[in-house]
């Protein structure tokens, strides 16, 4: 062995930049307002669902004066506009794992944790980011397509209020269900690391799953599962009236909270334990 | 510093990494040297706290890389080129990664001019070419401006001018007295850009040692001799330390003699020689034989003549001859 050469002196720097919460979270903010498909999956997700409201609200419009008495009691001037929550679910869902497997997919998730080590603020920064970013447009798109359906309603005179019991509630509860559903991709996404799979994952649970649940209504055994299961439970809070009789608005709106929690906290204890 | 103490990787039943332990000391550049699949990139993952150690340890300036309240202050790292969103911008992606430490924009700047990226930064990182990314990862491993570099073949997808470029910045770097931690799987770059070597084949250490020894080392070169007198020739050039193989009728390979003995034994004795051509085992070749077999290693007395005679045409082994392009 030869004599190594003796070293200059190290360099010495004012190392102040300790690595932080708050600068992990500017970070991620960083990175999403930086990508342009985080972008497009929120402005296609926005438009399906003020589409679908002004879809339902102008073809009610145009067929209610038509109908039988008894169709026209059916209709539910709040949640009809609302089914652009089916569409907008897709938005923030695929948004919601892609803010973590994009990285994967990338190999960017090696330059995310090496410049924090210890993992779990990058993973609490990316909820966080995502929280804020989806749960106020998803909000403001729900009172948007709520008003603009009403008013097209107001014609036919089956406008409802926001003050009338139950639709503040219903209205800003699409905002907070399409959040969670959102947070259960991120989580998924951190658990199954690629797009194609999280994906799978996040869809099979909240639209197989009820389907599913049908079959067992078939048995005894359906009003003990259905109402548990994680969409049927988180949807119940934008609902006016209870399609359940078990589950209530806002306890299901929680049980879903815990099944994200729940998916969160096993990411999280994966990120921290596996090869990244 | 980086030190790794017994460090072990297995994934699975296999063994990537295997009981591996060197010193990697600031002010020089230590080449990480071994063929593809060697356990490099593994070594270096575990480095950066990436992979988790099956068992042994690294540390980096003393502590464990996650320990470290500033890692990209401490460890500047370049794992893999584009190891970046391909969505985003060069410029956004190292504004990204200095807001994690509260890096300034004026430093992201400084970087991208440092690597020549200005013309490209605000493009897609998804169009840029091999050695773009490589010079985006060289910046954001520069970016924290830090003490030790960690870089995983930096020169793959380089054009010659941009080898030179890296070789003669990470000859700077350690000249500030920065510890710089090269991997390559081509010796001929190490032995112009390092001073130290870490060899490592099949996950373990096969080497720990100065270039200037392990050239010295591989130096020991055998004499190719065609004469149509090989069996006396042969039996003249018997000695202790002298190993006389033969492969190809009428040809010898001589080694622990020099060329001019031979031709003088070979003159005296009034044998006629039809070629005598001296060759020095290339800093390529030696090292193919270290890692090809990393337990032939340990026991280095026989080389076989089929061997030598692969690089047989490169006989003037000047590392620079050697191109660096796979």
């Amino acid at each position: 062995m030869t004599a190594v050469a003796q070293a200059p002196t190290p360099v010495r720097r004012a190392h102040t930049g300790k690595v932080t919460q708050g600068r992990v979270i500017k970070s991620e903010w960083i990175k999403f307002r930086t990508l342009r498909s985080s972008r497009w999956s929120l402005i296609a997700g926005v438009g399906a669902m003020i589409a679908i409201a002004l879809l339902f609200s102008l073809a009610m419009k145009s067929h209610y004066p038509h109908m039988s008495q008894a169709r026209q009691k059916e209709v539910d001037p709040v949640a009809d506009p609302m089914r652009g929550v089916f569409l907008g679910q897709l938005a923030v869902g695929v948004l919601g794992v892609m803010m973590i497997t994009g990285e994967y997919t990338t190999g960017m998730i090696r330059a995310s944790l090496s410049a924090a080590p210890k993992r779990l603020p990058v993973l609490w920064a990316k909820a966080l980011v995502f929280t804020v970013v989806a749960w106020t447009i998803m909000t403001a798109t729900a009172f948007v397509c709520f008003f603009l359906a009403q008013s097209i309603f107001s014609s036919i005179h089956i406008d409802k209020s926001i003050s009338d019991p139950g639709v503040l509630r219903a209205v800003f509860g699409e905002g907070l269900y399409l959040t969670v559903v959102g947070l259960l991709g991120v989580a998924l996404g951190a658990i199954i690391r690629s797009t194609a799979g999280a994906i799978a994952a996040l869809f099979g649970i909240l639209l197989v799953l009820p389907v599913l649940g049908e079959v067992l209504n078939l048995t005894s055994w359906g009003d003990h599962v259905n109402p548990y299961l994680p969409s049927n439970a988180g949807q119940q809070v934008m609902a006016l009236t209870t399609t359940s009789p078990d589950m209530k608005p806002w306890p299901g709106f929680f049980l879903f909270v815990g099944y994200a929690v729940v998916a969160m906290a096993a990411a999280a204890i994966l990120l921290k334990r596996r090869d990244a | 510093m980086i030190e790794a103490r017994s460090l072990t990787k297995r994934y699975g039943d296999k063994t990537a990494v295997s009981d591996l332990s060197f010193t990697v000391r600031p002010g020089i550049v230590t080449g990480f040297l071994g063929p593809n699949g060697a356990g490099k990139s593994t070594t270096m993952r575990m480095i950066l706290g990436l992979d988790r150690p099956s068992s042994g340890a690294v540390t980096v300036n003393g502590k464990a890389y996650a320990e470290h309240a500033a890692p990209l202050h401490e460890v500047g790292a370049l794992l893999e080129a584009k190891a970046i969103h391909t969505g985003r911008s060069a410029y956004n992606h190292l504004l990204a990664l200095a807001a994690t430490t509260g890096i300034e924009r004026s430093r992201v700047d400084e970087v991208i001019d440092l690597v020549g990226l200005r013309d490209v930064a605000k493009k897609r990182a998804g169009g840029f070419s091999l050695g773009m990314g490589q010079r985006l990862g060289i910046a954001s491993a520069l970016l924290g401006d830090p003490d030790t570099l960690i870089l995983d073949e930096p020169v793959n997808g380089l054009d010659p001018e941009g080898i030179l470029w890296i070789r003669n910045l990470l000859k700077a770097l350690a000249a500030e007295g920065r510890t710089v931690f090269v991997s390559s799987h081509l010796m001929s770059e190490m032995a112009l850009t390092a001073e130290h070597l870490i060899v490592i084949g099949q996950g373990k250490l096969i080497a720990d040692t100065s270039v200037a020894e392990f050239i010295s080392r591989a130096s020991t070169g055998s004499v190719k001799v065609r004469t149509p007198d090989a069996a006396k020739l042969r039996e003249l050039l018997a000695g202790p330390d002298v190993t006389v193989s033969s492969s190809v009728e009428g040809t010898l390979q001589v080694e622990g003699l020099t060329s001019d003995r031979i031709g003088t034994v070979a003159a005296e004795n009034r044998i006629t020689l039809f070629e005598l051509a001296p060759h020095e085992a290339s800093l390529e070749e030696a090292f193919m034989e270290l890692t090809g077999d990393a337990v032939e290693y340990r026991a280095p007395a026989q080389k076989t003549s089929a061997g030598a005679d692969a690089g047989a045409s490169a006989a003037a082994d000047s590392a620079a001859d050697v191109e660096v392009n796979a």
